[in-house]
């Protein structure tokens, strides 16, 4: 008796009292929305709870009204003709009123809200420009001369200023714990230089030192689902060490090392074969614009935009099999082309020496968990 | 059945009504609401089984049942065919059996015209799913936002698909939306004014309006995408000036009253329902039809609430949050009239009556969820994830198809002659009733604990691994519901107990006639005095109405001509596909030929 007591108790807690759910979810959902750590997420928040009360409240109502009718009225054999009532007034105008004014509660603070959430970033904040591409992220810092790929790093307490626009289709950038989605919309093409309509911005300031993924939330074709991003919030000065080392180049110091001979020969493929057709390595020759910066890929939190945990096994499978892990990608793999393009017929040796070149790429801000966010997971294969 | 012929001399003389023949050329009212009703159910258990797949795919992160590309497919076709294939048409089918009953009339307006927009309705659905066969199904969502949908990003015939078979279901929702306004103003029975009328027929009459309405917008905005796709323009492309957010504009300002056509026959049926089986005529007569009508209207000026992440600016943030929550008055006020109908009533829990009160239930559940989506900020973090799943299917499936299916057991005696087992129906509630909650009341948590929508898979990190295995063991009890329910279907046309005229005693017109009515409905009725008449004056109802007059009845004779002309509209639209300029025009050729013969038939 005591034990099924005990297990109704637990179902109550878990199916109604939602604040449960928030309350430690975080390291069991990281994509949680109970947790913000932005002003902006906050409002969102605290409007999400007062109208989760209003609303408990009428379905208490209902549900009480309903629960009682269907107990207290149903046919017995003694019921009696029921008497004909055709309406109320008085009635009908009070279960008009009363969710009129519940309304008006609710809309009041929503209103306030909107207008909260949507207020222009301070002049001194730090731009971020995101842009969505099928099926991945660019971040670019214009401020700093920083690109990444579907790694934001970004600094605890600075005013941002995220600037949305698509390179392709229509994405949604989407970071539950930092508040609230936005839709990245293609840039329009206007007459006389006009400025473009519908280019969304998200103003917002971190205060909390954390690893917070996210990712696309608007249908945006085939990958959609594994079209993920990670943002790093680190302190101001970890940040500002990290952009300096991104702007260097920061291979040259690790690599000029004799030991890591295979990691030099990656180095050398990498650079004399057809990935820098696509590909930026800042401080080296690679400066293709077309695919993921690469920069500092040792320090990603995964590889193809959270497919495969970041590991030089999975990079080396990822050089030779990227069409079959993640459909309809541009990049060529080794046998298969991508998006028109032939194979790059990177031997499985070369493929290996450029997966331990690019683990060695770092800038020092790494995720603190380094594996297990992927889709797919290094301990399943 | 032999009751029937007995009574109705003037079918029987000339020629036989059996076959597959009569089928096709039939313009009886009746027989085409059962084509609408059997077509739409069918396509009910295809659209389960894509969900069946989607949830399989979706029980644990990282499963490989089937592919992005597959995946993406299906629930762009789950969506489609819930929406237009089974939604609009079941609520189209309803409407066509039992609105003419219900005010008195022989038939519908224009019956040649209502077995036109079944045949295009019916082509419609079936060039839609003619993707699959060739592995090219279409696959951006209903909502197919460009510019995924242009011809750069979707180079396939998928999108050519959806515009096309969207614009040919569209057409026949027009003509069936013109149909029943006529049939509602015009061919009500003597004394059956307005607000006589039940409640059904007002929300047919309001659902209608809004069919009429919103497809048209929808029709543009299909016509700029074949445009965009098969001759290059550019109403949609951004990097050309085009503007994509058109496209959202023009789809949501369809597709909110869209949800209204979808959920006001649900109000309709429910509505009836429950006066039904509470032995109390409906509380609040009047403000339940002036709240339908008021919730078509405003449910036009909310169309925004669907793009508060698109970027659309604080004043119209404003603007579209405070229309949504307004909507929710009137809606409001409706669940409390419901229940002001059963308090105090004698409540018979039917199977009708427990799907009907569980519809009040669930829809509760969808609609306060509605109102967290109106807080356009909080919206910011539920849309375009699980959260908005589980509110629309709460709305839709909860409410919409919980009526339906409470329309089912009610109507089912009226339309064959046999009630459905109540014994099988109590097993169809109960596992439907719990399966649901347990499918889509997780889907709330997945959704703000951070799962999108529309994704083929999910990482396991994201720790809903759980919650999702749930709602997929949910979905498999769901599906065996709904397997009793066809089994319920089917085996009561034979074994049903026999129901007689008027089973549940109830109030309304349609129920005065035999069980399953004559083609003429009526020989004769009196004049209608007051909202139900069955309870004002039972004896009025009892000979009479088989009293045939004189010379018979004059009922129209069948016809080829509507599925002729609609084989035209269709291949007009399907010509497209070709790409030769002027394939379409010999679709439009037939069509004429058809629409002159149609126009120009001999009178019976």
């Amino acid at each position: 008796m005591a034990s099924r007591s005990h297990r109704f108790l637990r179902l109550l807690v878990s199916l109604s009292a939602l604040g449960s759910l928030g309350a430690c979810a975080s390291e069991r959902y990281p994509q949680t929305t109970f947790q913000p750590v932005t002003g902006f997420g906050r409002i969102i928040d605290h409007l999400f709870h007062g109208v989760f009360w209003w609303t408990m409240l009428v379905l208490v109502v209902v549900f009480g009204l309903l629960g009682y009718i269907l107990i207290r009225f149903r046919e017995r054999p003694d019921s009696p003709e029921p008497k004909a009532v055709y309406g109320n007034t008085v009635l009908e105008i009070m279960w008009t009123v009363i969710p009129a004014l519940i309304i008006v509660a609710i809309a009041v603070p929503t209103i306030r809200g909107i207008f909260q959430t949507q207020e222009a970033a301070p002049k001194d904040a730090l731009v971020v420009e995101v842009i969505g591409h099928q099926w991945w992220w660019e971040f670019k810092y214009p401020s700093l001369g920083v690109t990444t790929a579907s790694q934001l790093v970004l600094p605890v307490g600075r005013p941002l200023d995220l600037r949305l626009h698509s390179a392709d289709v229509i994405h949604s950038f989407w970071i539950p714990r930092l508040g609230g989605k936005r839709d990245v919309n293609p840039v329009r093409a206007m007459p006389n230089g006009e400025k473009p309509p519908h280019l969304n911005h998200i103003s917002l300031t971190i205060d909390s030192v954390g690893d917070y993924p996210g990712q696309c939330a608007e249908f945006c074709g085939t990958e959609h689902g594994a079209m993920r991003m990670m943002a790093i919030a680190v302190p101001p000065d970890t940040f500002d060490a990290w952009v300096k080392r991104m702007k260097a180049g920061q291979d040259t110091a690790a690599l000029s090392a004799p030991a890591d001979s295979l990691a030099l020969r990656g180095k050398k493929k990498f650079l004399s074969s057809a990935c820098i057709a696509c590909h930026t390595i800042a401080g080296t020759t690679a400066m293709g614009q077309v695919g993921p910066n690469l920069t500092a890929l040792g320090d990603r939190w995964s590889i193809g935009a959270g497919m495969l945990d970041n590991t030089p096994a999975n990079i080396q499978r990822w050089v030779l099999h990227a069409p079959q892990i993640k459909q309809g990608i541009i990049m060529p793999g080794a046998n298969v082309g991508g998006g028109g393009m032939p194979p790059t017929g990177l031997s499985a040796s070369d493929a290996k020496a450029v997966a331990a070149y690019l683990s060695s790429l770092s800038a020092g801000v790494a995720p603190k968990k380094k594996t297990g966010w992927a889709i797919e997971t290094t301990t399943t294969h | 059945m032999a009751t029937v012929e007995a009574h109705a001399p003037a079918t029987a003389a000339g020629h036989r009504r059996t076959g597959i023949w009569d089928w096709i050329t039939t313009i009886d009212h009746k027989k085409v609401g059962i084509l609408y009703g059997v077509t739409a159910l069918i396509f009910l258990f295809i659209g389960g089984l894509e969900a069946m797949v989607i949830r399989t795919q979706l029980m644990q992160p990282d499963m490989k049942v089937v592919s992005p590309d597959f995946y993406n497919e299906l629930f762009t076709m789950h969506g489609l065919t819930m929406i237009f294939l089974v939604g609009m048409p079941i609520a189209v089918a309803m409407f066509n059996y039992i609105v003419p009953l219900q005010i008195g009339a022989r038939d519908v307006a224009f019956p040649r015209l209502n077995a036109l927009s079944y045949w295009v309705f019916l082509l419609g659905g079936l060039f839609l799913y003619s993707g699959f066969f060739i592995g090219q199904a279409p696959n951006n969502g209903w909502f197919g936002y460009s510019p995924l949908t242009s011809l750069q990003y979707s180079p396939g015939l998928n999108m050519d698909f959806y515009a096309l078979g969207l614009q040919i279901l569209g057409i026949a929702s027009i003509m069936g939306g013109i149909n029943f306004i006529t049939t509602i103003v015009q061919l009500r029975a003597p004394g059956m004014k307005f607000m006589r009328m039940p409640l059904f027929t007002w929300m047919a009459f309001v659902t209608s309006f809004i069919m009429v309405t919103a497809l048209p917008v929808l029709a543009v905005a299909l016509f700029f995408l074949t445009f965009d796709r098969f001759w290059g323009t550019n109403f949609f492309q951004a990097s050309a000036g085009g503007d994509p957010i058109l496209w959202q504009h023009l789809f949501w300002l369809f597709g909110h009253p869209e949800v209204y056509i979808l959920i006001l026959p649900g109000f309709g049926v429910v509505s009836d329902v429950i006066p039904t089986f509470s032995r109390k005529p409906l509380f609040g007569y009047a403000v339940m039809v002036y709240a339908g009508a008021l919730i078509a209207f405003i449910g036009w000026g909310v169309w925004s609430h669907h793009m508060f992440a698109t970027g659309i600016g604080t004043i119209a943030d404003a603007f579209f949050t405070t229309s949504t929550m307004i909507i929710a008055i009137p809606t409001g006020v409706k669940i409390f009239n419901w229940l002001a109908t059963m308090w105090g009533g004698r409540l018979r829990f039917t199977t009708s009556m427990k799907f009907a009160v569980s519809m009040v239930a669930m829809f509760t559940i969808g609609g306060v969820s509605g109102i967290m989506h109106a807080v356009s900020p909080a919206d910011l973090q539920q849309t375009d994830t699980y959260f908005v799943v589980a509110h629309f299917h709460y709305v839709l499936i909860g409410g919409l198809i919980s009526a339906v299916i409470s329309g089912l057991y009610y109507w089912y005696p009226k339309i064959t002659g046999r009630l459905m087992s109540e014994k099988i129906g109590n097993w169809n509630f109960w596992l439907f009733f719990i399966s649901f909650n347990v499918t889509f009341f997780p889907m709330h948590f997945i959704g703000l604990l951070g799962m999108p929508r529309r994704v083929y898979t999910y990482a396991p990190e994201l720790g809903l691994g759980g919650w999702n295995l749930l709602a997929t063991l949910g979905a498999y009890v769901m599906g065996v519901s709904m397997l009793l329910l066809a089994w319920n279907l089917v085996r009561s046309l034979k074994k049903g107990k026999p129901a007689g005229n008027n089973p549940w005693q109830a109030a309304t017109l349609e129920w005065a006639t035999s069980s399953p009515p004559p083609e003429y409905n009526f020989a004769q009725l009196p004049e209608i005095r007051g909202r139900m008449p069955l309870w004002d004056n039972p004896d009025a109802y009892d000979e009479r109405v088989w009293k045939e007059p004189e010379g018979g009845v004059h009922m129209p004779n069948p016809s080829y001509w509507p599925i002729l002309t609609a084989t035209g509209i269709a291949a007009t639209l399907i010509l497209f596909m070709t790409h030769l300029w002027w394939a379409p025009l010999l679709g439009l050729g037939w069509t004429m030929v058809c629409v002159f013969n149609f126009a120009f038939e001999p009178a019976g």
